[in-house]
């Protein structure tokens, strides 16, 4: 296993990259710990899955280089980098039994088969499909096929990391809970280093200790999930983290003091921002505490989800949403506040000093 | 769920039995109906029951014929199976390559086959022929017409020419829908060029190989045109194929009986190992 250094990375797909929007990736640069479990959260097209082939050797970064363990693998093969990774449809050597195909990458390697056997034999039972082993690839379930991916990866005791490209996209929602607490528990046991590709928040928010929110080509955050939620650094990770996603409110900034579309609000703190900066407040639909004083908003709609209630509603001309508990009383004449702490001020899209 | 029976429709699949009828039915049973009679002209018939079929099972001409056929069958498919592969495996995947490695690999596909065979016929020629001239020029002693050799090795060639892009096109159709995660994982697992040809590439080609062979065989095993505008069956009958044979009994000799025997018996051919192939090939592919 090894820590995965990304020095000042950057990729194009097109040749002779000049501006900053020729870039797919723009510059990342990182230190990814030793063993730690990373997911890449962002939309479609956001530069995650290049990043991932970038660190696995399928794909040379334009510019940059990428260390494992302090070592320059910029320009080794995916062979050499001796990375395992399991894509989003699996990949499975279908005329081969299981047994076969979980052997497969240490008979390339020549390992004596006397080591295959015990490796394999010891993945077969990590991933439960020992009754199987003689069995054809080709007649198993996805999920299965999914496992034997997996357990391709995992076979190679020396492997620096395992990457994963959106590896639940075609398995049963059910199944998906129990692999995904399967593969987090075999990380517990392990150790290995693991980077996970996925555009949804629950899949990389359960899985990861540290999450890397990218959008556009770019790192926006990287955070443990309790981070992201309370702080977000870019507005874009307070859309895209939580359910709903947060209110961004265009505000006026004067010292210490934030005149939302007439309605003032005085902060703990006074934001330093760059004059000219389109400034803007966010705060969770959770912080958002809706009674009888305070501000008024006007109600549209209200959606009972189980638990809570969402509230839709109009805000200094803006939409708002506003997360109650499911018996928390709407008045008829409501007015809301927003709870100090969790007030975040955006200057030009990127969060500025809160901690005041 | 309810089935709606309505007698109407029938009505629907009227005009393809019509049409089966006349293109298929009809004709085929008018073979079998000379098959079984003799006549002597003035349309008039006499019933000759499997006479014509024992006499054709036990003429030493249809035995020649029939391994000449499975003889040329043999070598085509040995040849031009592997070949479509190999030209598949190292056709280009992207990029202006593609379009113009397809075209050029339609292109003997779509010349009309007695065209294929005058092409042929003129290039191999001693006297006027490129192939001809120039195998003679440098000595090596060719000629189609009275070498039984060297007929061989024209109508094979030209039969690889004219067929192995069936194979190539069929094949790379197979070889472009393999995902390309299947080859990323292979590089991750290091396999090499081989294991990737016969753990991902040849499995995922079998489908189309299977009828890449079957459309080869049927073809080679019915070939007519060509060889009977090249050699004309010659030289002697080293190039008398079943075809060539049947055209000559039923058309040069006006045999109608034994011909329509032997029509009957050559799409009996065809169809048992047509059978035979497809069952062995697709039984392997469960039961492992």
């Amino acid at each position: 296993m090894a820590r995965i250094n990304l020095d000042h990375i950057r990729h194009a797909y097109g040749p002779n990259p000049k501006k900053p929007s020729d870039y797919s990736l723009k510059e990342v640069h990182h230190e990814w710990n030793d063993g730690g479990a990373y997911a890449l959260l962002g939309p479609s097209g956001c530069g995650k899955t290049t990043l991932l082939n970038i660190i696995s050797g399928l794909l040379q970064p334009s510019e940059g280089k990428i260390l494992f363990d302090g070592k320059d693998v910029t320009n080794l093969s995916t062979q050499e980098r001796n990375i395992a990774q399991v894509f989003q449809f699996p990949v499975i050597y279908d005329t081969m039994t299981v047994y076969d195909n979980l052997a497969f990458p240490l008979r390339n390697r020549k390992v004596p088969e006397t080591e295959v056997d015990r490796r394999v034999t010891e993945i077969l039972e990590m991933i439960g499909l020992s009754d199987r082993a003689k069995k054809r690839a080709q007649g198993l379930t996805a999920d299965q096929k999914q496992k034997i991916s997996l357990g391709r990866g995992l076979v190679r005791s020396d492997v620096s990391a395992i990457l994963f490209d959106e590896p639940l996209t075609v398995i049963d929602p059910h199944m998906k809970w129990v692999l995904r607490s399967q593969l987090k528990r075999l990380h517990k046991q392990f150790g290995f280093t693991m980077v996970y590709v996925t555009h949804d928040q629950t899949e990389a928010l359960t899985f990861a200790d540290k999450v890397v929110v990218m959008y556009d080509g770019e790192i926006v955050q990287i955070g443990t999930p309790a981070e992201l939620f309370e702080k977000p650094k870019h507005t874009f990770v307070g859309y895209f983290i939580g359910s709903p996603g947060m209110n961004v409110l265009p505000a006026k900034i004067d010292g210490s003091s934030v005149d939302l579309d007439g309605q003032k609000i005085a902060l703990s703190f006074a934001p330093k921002f760059a004059a000219g900066a389109k400034t803007e407040l966010g705060i969770r639909p959770e912080f958002v505490r809706l009674g009888r004083e305070g501000m008024p908003v006007s109600i549209s709609k209200v959606e009972d989800i189980g638990r809570q209630k969402i509230v839709r509603a109009t805000f200094a001309n803006r939409p708002i949403a506003i997360v109650v508990h499911e018996d928390g009383d709407i008045p008829a004449e409501p007015k809301i506040t927003f709870d100090p702490a969790a007030i975040n001020i955006y200057a030009d899209s990127w969060r500025i000093g809160g901690e005041a | 769920m309810e089935k709606t029976w309505n007698n109407k429709a029938w009505f629907m699949v009227l005009p393809v039995l019509v049409l089966v009828a006349f293109s298929a039915v009809i004709p085929l049973m008018t073979v079998v109906n000379y098959s079984v009679q003799d006549t002597f002209g003035n349309n008039e018939f006499f019933w000759a029951g499997t006479d014509w079929f024992t006499q054709v099972l036990q003429s030493d001409r249809f035995w020649d014929a029939l391994t000449r056929n499975l003889i040329f069958s043999g070598i085509i498919l040995a040849i031009e199976i592997p070949l479509g592969i190999l030209i598949a495996l190292n056709m280009p995947k992207t990029g202006l390559g593609v379009p113009v490695c397809l075209v050029l690999m339609s292109l003997p596909l779509l010349i009309p086959w007695n065209v294929v065979g005058t092409i042929w016929q003129v290039f191999g020629r001693v006297d006027i022929g490129l192939l001809g001239y120039t195998l003679d020029a440098i000595g090596i002693p060719y000629n189609y017409v009275n070498n039984v050799f060297d007929a061989w090795i024209t109508l094979i060639v030209m039969d690889i020419w004219h067929w192995t892009s069936l194979v190539v096109l069929l094949c790379y159709a197979g070889l472009v829908s393999i995902p390309d995660a299947y080859y990323q994982a292979a590089k991750i697992d290091g396999a090499s060029r081989w294991a990737v040809f016969r753990y991902i590439q040849l499995p995922k080609m079998k489908r189309v190989l299977l009828i890449a062979f079957l459309l080869r065989f049927m073809d080679s095993f019915m070939i007519y045109t060509e060889p009977f505008v090249v050699t004309g069956g010659g030289p002697g009958n080293a190039t008398t194929f079943l075809s060539i044979d049947l055209v000559k009994t039923a058309i040069g000799q006006f045999d109608l009986g034994p011909a329509a025997a032997l029509s009957l018996i050559y799409f009996l051919i065809i169809l048992l190992l047509s059978w035979i192939f497809y069952t062995v090939m697709t039984n392997s592919d469960a039961q492992s």
